[in-house]
């Protein structure tokens, strides 16, 4: 059994497709995020998910039953949403209870449930202020607490750390954390903030333009991204792509960068179709953190390049470096020094590269 | 030396700003003042005059002090002299207007409300043209309503009727509350209708419930903005009504103008004044609860 379960799923707003044939599936107890640039279609998912917005193609599941036509109040779920909507009218007690109230619950049980939620967010002491008298963190463990009380199946969180400033962000977002390690429910979390995705989700879905780009776990995200998008929205700075062929000689495979004959190894890549991959226009990816400066491993490959700025941010420098007329970026210790406009000698971790086809953009 | 010197130089230059500033404060005085006395004057006049006696009009000046606090064209304006036929005063005008504005002025804003909730909230296709629409009843002027506003009270059986009047100040107030509870409620965070939806409230719950606490500054606004035009009319009120289901204001209009005899001054002043001064109350007693931004805060940080 699935906990939730997206079937073929399309969503249009007129002629524009916000959402193209969507498959998702999260087991119980996973923290799914969805993650994406702005106007991709995640909050629009999300919406559908929690019964906001209408469906044209497909369907939903929420534990195999078909929700796809329910009320959002009849599917089992609780939404966090990014401004709040905490009642701006009611005290945080009245904003807490007013699901049960409408899920005309008893006394005895919205009391019950109240105590235990406000205890364990720690807002029991502000359970008679109004929203306007709390401040940036309270109000989001209130409109947590409003989520908690109902005890859904399935929480859904809409960018609920973006409106906080960057401090509150990084302890809220450990308290999720925390809320998810304790409670384990089943969470979808939308984000534009790839740092909030890794550090959340147990499986991250990536999307552009209505479409999931991949859907994994942060490290295979982070390690094998499926295609050069999820490649380059991933990772600050992101991934390194130089455009080049392979080249296969005698059963060894060669990768030349545009306009040189420096030739690079490939070994030990794992090829999805090892058939016709000589003379194959890709993309070379490596990112910036798996250039060094100093040999770390056997099979490193070392090169010379030359080294045209230098952006310094406190623990770590930024350098761009020249490789075949193509600007790539490697990310060193803040210690080391690295004089501009001169060849300096780097080593590429070849363990950590992602090739891609040219024309598809895919992972090969 | 120099240092004395150049504070001696910043010493004149203060005082020399001082001077200034003083004769611009003084001039900003006077004009306020002026124009204060400009739009008090008509008031002062009103006031002074119903307060004398005709024999005190006749000698005195227009802006001679009465006598005294002579009270008794205010009782005739209120209640009349107290004989039969021809005998006009405010009183029953007064008690008509209050039953027409009073329900017209709740069920346009209550109207007004929810169609503002609708528009903004519960958007459909098309939305946007019956919003244009509505808009379109704020630049229709009154006199092109008459003929066809006539013909359906008749047809409803309410023409000459507080009854009437009220329909006819709803419909034509229902554009311009609508637009002033639009553009409230598209500041007010639609994720505030998703919460409470996904927490299983209604249409009318969200409405209720929700928007409708946070809506006290819009509310005092549009009651502001209807009473002060549905007492103050007079086009609608003659038209559509005439004799004992007169509004005040044509009351007012066929006291002043009908009277046979000697024009009584103090008591046309007296009448135009009670005339007026419920929108006055109004403005004093709501003006009070017109703050805005009581939803800030509960939203964002």
């Amino acid at each position: 059994m699935k906990t939730l379960k997206i079937e073929e799923l399309s969503k249009n707003f007129g002629t524009t497709e916000v959402l193209r044939k969507i498959n998702l599936e999260i087991d119980e107890g996973n923290f799914l995020v969805l993650l994406g640039p702005s106007g991709c279609g995640k909050s629009t998912l999300l919406n559908i998910i929690a019964g906001l917005e209408t469906i044209n193609e497909g369907n939903v599941f929420i534990d195999d039953y078909n929700v796809s036509k329910v009320e959002p109040k009849d599917r089992n779920i609780a939404m966090v949403f990014q401004s709040y909507a905490l009642y701006p009218s009611m005290n945080v007690k009245e904003n807490m209870v007013f699901g049960l109230k409408q899920a005309k619950t008893s006394k005895e049980k919205i009391e019950e449930q109240l105590e235990k939620v406000s205890k364990f967010l720690q807002v029991d002491q502000l359970l008679e202020r109004k929203p306007s008298q709390l401040s940036g963190g309270q109000r989001q463990r209130v409109a947590i607490g409003r989520a908690l009380v109902r005890e859904p199946r399935i929480f859904l969180f809409d960018e609920p750390l973006s409106n906080l400033d960057a401090k509150l962000r990084v302890e809220m977002r450990r308290e999720i954390k925390k809320l998810h390690q304790q409670l384990k429910t089943t969470v979808v979390y939308v984000t534009h903030d790839q740092t909030e995705a890794m550090s959340l989700g147990t499986r991250i879905a990536i999307m552009n333009h209505g479409v999931i780009q991949q859907n994994d776990t942060p490290e295979n995200i982070y390690n094998k991204p499926s295609n050069t998008f999820v490649a380059d929205f991933i990772g600050s700075p992101s991934m390194n792509l130089i455009k080049g062929t392979l080249k296969e000689t005698s059963g060894k495979i060669f990768f030349t960068a545009s306009g040189s004959n420096f030739e690079i190894p490939i070994k030990d890549y794992e090829f999805k179709d090892k058939s016709s991959l000589n003379n194959k226009e890709i993309f070379f990816g490596l990112r910036p953190e798996h250039i060094y400066f100093k040999k770390s491993n056997e099979s490193d490959f070392e090169v010379n390049l030359r080294a045209d700025l230098s952006e310094y941010i406190g623990h770590e420098q930024i350098m761009t470096f020249d490789y075949a007329n193509q600007e790539i970026l490697a990310k060193f210790p803040s210690t080391i020094k690295i004089e501009l406009a001169k060849e300096t000698k780097l080593y590429f971790d070849l363990t950590q590269t992602s090739l891609f086809d040219a024309q598809t953009e895919e992972r090969i | 030396m120099q240092d004395s010197l150049k504070s001696s130089s910043y010493q004149q230059l203060e005082k020399k700003s001082k001077y200034t500033n003083m004769f611009l404060r003084w001039f900003l005085y006077f004009i306020l003042i002026l124009f204060a006395s400009y739009f008090i004057f008509p008031l002062y006049v009103m006031v002074v005059t119903s307060l004398k006696t005709m024999e005190e009009i006749r000698q005195g000046t227009l802006l001679s002090w009465p006598s005294g606090l002579n009270l008794e064209s205010w009782a005739v304006a209120w209640g009349g002299r107290g004989y039969g036929a021809g005998d006009t005063f405010l009183r029953p005008y007064f008690w008509n207007s209050i039953k027409m504005v009073v329900p017209a002025v709740f069920f346009s804003t209550f109207i007004g409300a929810m169609t503002g909730y609708v528009l903004t909230k519960w958007r459909f296709k098309g939305d946007q043209w019956v919003f244009l629409f509505l808009l379109f009843g704020c630049f229709i002027p009154f006199q092109a309503i008459l003929l066809p506003m006539a013909r359906t009270l008749g047809v409803l059986g309410i023409s000459n009727s507080v009854v009437g009047l009220v329909l006819v100040h709803t419909v034509y107030g229902i554009p311009f509350t609508t637009l002033f509870f639009r553009n409230y409620y598209v500041s007010v965070p639609t994720e505030l209708v998703k919460a409470a939806r996904i927490d299983g409230a209604g249409f009318f719950k969200i409405f209720f419930k929700i928007l409708l606490p946070i809506s006290a500054p819009i509310i005092v606004v549009t009651v502001i903005w209807q009473f002060t035009q549905i007492w103050n009319d007079f086009l609608f009120g003659s038209t559509f009504s005439f004799g004992e289901a007169a509004p005040i204001q044509v009351a007012l209009n066929n006291m002043v103008l009908s009277s046979t005899s000697v024009k009584e001054y103090n008591v046309d002043m007296a009448s135009a004044i009670i005339a007026g001064i419920p929108t006055l109350i109004v403005y004093v007693l709501a003006g009070k609860y017109f703050i805005r931004g009581l939803t800030s805060g509960a939203v964002k940080g």
